[in-house]
């Protein structure tokens, strides 16, 4: 078990490197000059010169490579250009109010979303079937700041239930911060709703169709058992995998919804490096994004040894 | 007089959407208790259905017609939910023909036997519960209980697996057992066991059983009554040793008479060149998991032999035997990593480019499964005629080859222009066989090229085969599973168990005067009671 | 079927705008700012005063061009190298760790890093939707050449010397053109509402060219004044891609018969 957690830790390696060797390669590949992007705009010549030599732009791109690789390994990302913060001092300030909302998006969308799937190929072609694949349908198809915006003009600003925008600290105040957070991760929770509840009602019928679905029906007792301890459980693992896939989904969705709700996590900060051609921050937020999503992806691969007896070796 | 268990009257089912069409026409039936009924039948003779109806268990798109199903005293066709789930496992319960798929894969052994019993007998303790799981294992005669309880299914072979299902089905001594085809899928020796099983256990738990099947050796080993059904009706029912010494119904009587008959043929004189010369080919198989740790498989283990020209070499074993990674070393998509493999005269294993690309089409396969063998979305033509002119045949003489194959396969010509679903399971091994001779092979290899298919057609292939031989003087390789298809068809025989040849020599020495332990295990576990002496 | 009227009407739509619409979609009135839907300006007007009917079926135009060309894109080299992958052991191992990486880049922001280092344009903004898509098409195509390479009428074309190339453009693609078909519908509603979210975020198209994203984009800033401005061009936004994907879900049910096939119950 220890050693295939090890392999696994292993195997993730190779796909940070291509992640960071894309981010490399995307600011050298790109028109424009390196120095004057890291810099910004607005740098003194000496200011621009000066990152020019901390990254070795007058030297060959094999050098400028295992130097910024270097970097980026010893936890260097840069300062930002706009507030000449260290990138990653300021993404440490904002981890919180995306970690908040993350963490009750995904809660709340597996505790609906699963059981929504499940109900739907159990009723295969019924009403509650054509509710959640509708839904689901819809949730793919409606923009996430369609619904924000929609849902805003309708519980905040009409009905004036909830705060229309911002975000409060749970260790401050639990009880705004769950008022404030709930329009958000309602949100963001839509499209991976619709996203887990479709792969939970696909695999479950898949499965509902395989052998030893019909000799646990010839075991008698009541139908509900099948879906319950034989379907869910071997569907179990391609919906632990779309979780974890979802990730990707759920992180654009932060960028976007942190915006609509102006929550000033790392989507805001994304928003506003992009907007103020920030380059260095937009590079490290995506490579810590991707060290998210890597992370999350090898506890999920873990999580398989415990749900599916079959993988060991 | 025993009493009936159950009593199947004038059952018809029917398909769903186009109505009319009957699946199951006006068939009545009836099991007695310690006593086996066989219900048997080829492909599409309704006899799963029959079966699953007992159950409530009809496939979808199949709805009920009409009759009457009385299961000890409970009327089935009528029953509601709630009696059926008290009725299924407790007073019938099942076993399927795929042990491999037919057990939860992420549910210990013992929790899906146990679940039968949480489920019937809810007032049981745990510990009583767990008592009665070990003896059910001990029952079906499954090594350690203690182990297989806490065992997954994927770590049990599948002779193990159906002992599982079958301990299930046992677990609350049910009025019936119903069994489709619980051997088919199973080796010969294990199936010998398997059927051993059943009558020793019929006998100790007072149940009658179902069992259906394709194979009269199945019948002659274990059957009481046999019931012979086609298209959907039973058109013979009595005693087995009634139907078995003079049956009535023409069908009946084709179908025993189609059933492979020892037939042996004079071996030819050994050629001073053969065709194909094997010597101590040996082949690893290392299957590396993720944590770096090897298990190593020896599929060839120091296999020799030789194949003259025109002869045909029945390789018969059972799975994994290694048969299947000597047809494709044979066909070098394997490389043996010992041993010498000559071939037309020439070192087989040392061919590259074009010499090996002559040697390919050579070398022609038929495969098992014919539903696979063709490519679905390619009409038939391109697949007889894509192989000769890849290989230099001008394409009008390739497609005067495939008429030519066509007509001598008895297919008609315009199958060139239809597609390989239009045809049914044998035509479709006709097509293939076609395709293979059309490269005009100088040895063909058949990888249980009749396993798929039914007894009779079954038959008419292996007449193909021979026929064929006769007219193109190719070698074969014929490898199969089943004993009786190779005394039909083989010159000579090569037994093989766990990678190595345990024995090799005449096809009637083989049967009659084997000596390796093993090759009589084999031939002991064929069911059925077969005169040795040659046919014809 | 409502779907595929749905989906030609906003085509058509798009395609005839300057028909169907009078007014331009840039042209600039102070004096029209802000105003209700009415029979003058059917989707009311923005804080220019623009004619927000006719940005939105102008807009279509770019929107769907963008959807589409990103889809084809991504299903062109999606497709290569997942044949590539699927066939050859070596590059298989290269190329895949590569699209694991690029899986693990969260499409929007990889997109945004893009357009916001290359600048904005049509060029760019297709490049930078489509690249995020390229891996699961790789992915897709890679698993259908693995199990259909294991097909006995494969082994069958091996063993009769059809050189490598035919057999994998004759025996293995035709088995991929399904599940493609399938990837390619949601990839064009998906490539339909990445533009729309770079639009949103500020790094789409410039406003002289009116898109679904821009649209919706500009008229953020007057949300609470003007809910209309958004509200339109995300309704049709939102009918487009619903219908592409219930044509997806459709096709997928005519063509890949493994779920249906599980009926049984």
């Amino acid at each position: 078990m220890a050693r295939l957690i090890f392999t696994r830790l292993l195997a993730a390696i190779p796909v940070m490197l291509v992640v960071a060797t894309f981010v490399f390669l995307l600011l050298r590949l790109s028109p424009g000059d390196p120095a004057i992007v890291i810099a910004g705009e607005h740098a003194s010549q000496q200011q621009i010169e000066s990152v020019r030599m901390a990254l070795g732009l007058d030297q060959s791109l094999v050098v400028q490579y295992v130097l910024w690789m270097s970097q980026m390994a010893s936890g260097d990302f840069g300062n930002s250009v706009l507030s000449r913060q260290p990138v990653l001092s300021l993404i440490a300030d904002r981890l919180e109010p995306t970690l908040v909302l993350a963490t009750v998006t995904i809660i709340l969308t597996v505790l609906l979303a699963v059981p929504m799937g499940a109900i739907a190929a159990w009723n295969r072609d019924g009403w509650r079937d054509r509710v959640v694949m509708t839904f689901a349908v819809i949730g793919f198809s409606v923009p996430s700041f369609v619904i924000g915006y929609t849902l805003v003009l309708l519980l905040a600003i009409n009905a004036k239930l909830l705060p229309v925008q911002g975000y409060v600290s749970p260790f401050a105040d639990p009880w705004g911060s769950l008022r404030h957070v709930i329009l958000p991760a309602i949100t963001l929770s839509i499209v991976f709703m619709a996203l887990i509840s479709r792969v939970t009602r696909a695999s479950i019928l898949e499965i509902l169709g395989e052998d030893f679905i019909r000799t646990a029906r010839a075991k008698g007792g009541h139908e509900k058992r099948i879906l319950w301890k034989h379907a869910l459980p071997n569907a179990a693992v391609s919906i632990v995998t779309v979780i974890g896939l979802g990730i990707a989904t759920l992180i654009s969705g932060v960028v976007v919804t942190e915006s609509v709700f102006n929550i000033p996590g790392l989507g805001r900060l994304t928003i506003d490096a992009i907007q103020g051609r920030d380059y260095p921050v937009v590079q490290g937020l995506i490579l810590v994004f991707s060290f998210v999503y890597v992370l999350i992806n090898l506890t999920i691969d873990i999580i398989y040894l415990i749900v599916d007896p079959r993988i060991r070796y | 007089m025993d009493e009936p268990i159950l009593e199947i009257c004038n059952l018809s089912i029917g398909l769903n959407a186009p109505a009319g069409k009957e699946v199951v026409d006006d068939v009545s039936l009836t099991v007695w208790r310690r006593k086996i009924t066989c219900l048997i039948g080829e492909s599409g003779s309704g006899k799963s259905v029959t079966s699953s109806a007992v159950m409530k268990l009809l496939p979808g798109g199949l709805r009920l017609v009409g009759g009457q199903i009385l299961l000890d005293g409970h009327e089935m066709t009528g029953a509601n939910a709630e009696q059926l789930a008290d009725l299924r496992g407790r007073v019938v319960s099942m076993v399927f023909q795929e042990p491999l798929t037919a057990l939860n894969p992420v549910m210990r052994v013992g929790d899906q036997i146990g679940e039968l019993l949480k489920i019937h007998r809810p007032k049981m303790g745990s510990q009583e519960r767990k008592r009665r799981i070990l003896e059910l294992l001990g029952d079906v005669h499954l090594p350690d209980p203690p182990a297989t309880l806490m065992a997954f299914p994927h770590q049990l072979s599948g002779g193990q697996r159906q002992r599982v299902v079958i301990a299930m089905a046992l677990a609350l001594e049910p009025a019936l057992i119903i069994a489709d085809e619980p051997t088919t899928a199973l080796d010969v020796t294990t199936q010998a066991q398997i059927l051993k099983l059943f009558r020793e256990l019929m006998t100790r738990h007072e149940s009658g059983i179902l069992l259906i099947t394709h194979d009269f050796g199945v019948v002659t080993e274990v059957a009481d009554t046999v019931y012979v059904m086609q298209n959907g009706q039973v058109v013979e029912h009595g005693s087995a040793a009634d139907i078995l010494k003079a049956p009535q119904h023409p069908y009946t009587r084709s179908l025993i008479a189609a059933v492979p008959k020892y037939r042996f043929r004079s071996p030819l004189p050994p050629s001073d060149t053969p065709l194909v010369s094997a010597h101590d080919l040996e082949l690893t198989y290392t299957t590396r998991g993720f944590t770096g740790r090897t298990r190593q498989v020896k599929a060839l283990d120091k296999v020799s032999f030789n194949i003259d020209p025109g002869e045909v070499l029945g390789v018969v074993g059972e799975s994994g035997s290694g048969k299947s990674t000597l047809a494709r070393t044979l066909m070098l998509f394997e490389t043996p990593d010992n041993g010498q493999l000559q071939v037309f005269g020439e070192d087989a294993t040392k061919l590259r480019g074009q010499a090996l690309r002559r040697y390919r089409a050579d070398v022609q396969m038929v495969f098992q499964d014919p539903f696979k063998s063709l490519n679905p979305r390619r009409k038939v033509g391109l697949s007889l005629t894509e192989g000769p002119i890849e290989n230099g045949v001008s394409k009008a003489e390739a497609v005067g080859r495939a008429h030519e194959l066509l007509d001598r396969v008895s297919l008609p010509r315009d199958a060139m222009n239809r597609f390989p679903h239009e045809f049914s399971g044998g035509q479709r091994q006709r097509i293939c066989i076609a395709r293979a001779l059309a490269m005009r092979p100088r040895l063909v290899i058949a990888d249980e090229a009749v396993s798929a298919l039914d007894v009779s057609v079954q038959a008419q292939v292996l007449a193909l085969f021979e026929g064929l031989k006769n007219d193109f003087g190719f070698a074969m390789l014929f490898i199969t599973h089943d004993l009786r298809v190779a005394s039909n068809i083989c010159d000579r025989v090569l037994v093989m168990h766990r990678g190595r040849v345990v024995e090799v020599g005449p096809t009637q020495t083989i049967f009659t005067a084997p000596q390796a332990a093993y090759t009589r295990e084999l031939i002991n576990a064929i069911p059925g009671e077969w005169d040795l002496t040659p046919a014809a | 079927m409502m779907a595929l009227v749905m989906l030609g009407l906003v085509i058509g739509s798009a395609i005839l705008a300057s028909w169907i619409s009078s007014a331009d979609p840039l042209s600039i009135s102070p004096r029209f700012r802000y105003r209700l839907p009415s029979s003058e300006f059917l989707f009311g007007s923005d804080q220019f005063g623009r004619d927000i009917f006719s940005r939105v079926l102008h807009g279509g135009q770019i929107s769907l061009m963008v959807g589409f060309l990103s889809a084809v894109l991504a299903a062109f080299f999606g497709t290569l190298a997942g044949l590539l992958a699927g066939s050859f052991r070596l590059i298989d191992q290269i190329l895949m760790r590569v699209m694991d990486g690029l899986m693990a880049i969260p499409n929007v922001l990889l997109a945004v890093a893009i357009v916001s280092l290359v600048g904005p344009s049509l060029v760019s903004i297709v490049v930078a939707i489509c690249i995020p898509e390229i891996p699961r098409v790789a992915r897709l195509i890679r698993a259908m050449v693995l199990t259909l390479r294991e097909e006995p009428y494969v082994f069958a074309a091996v063993s009769m010397s059809i050189p490598r190339w035919k057999i994998l453009l004759r025996h293995v693609l035709p088995g991929c053109v399904a599940p493609l078909v399938v990837q390619f519908s949601y990839m064009f509603a998906s490539a339909i509402l990445s533009e729309a979210v770079l639009g949103f975020l500020g790094v789409g198209f410039p406003s002289e060219i009116p898109s679904w994203g821009n649209v919706i984009a500009e008229g953020r800033t007057a949300f609470q004044r003007a809910p209309w401005c958004i509200l339109f061009p995300g309704i049709f936004l939102s009918i487009t891609v619903l219908t592409v994907n219930i044509l997806g879900d459709r096709l997928r049910d005519l063509l890949d018969p493994r779920i249906s096939a599980s009926r049984a119950r």
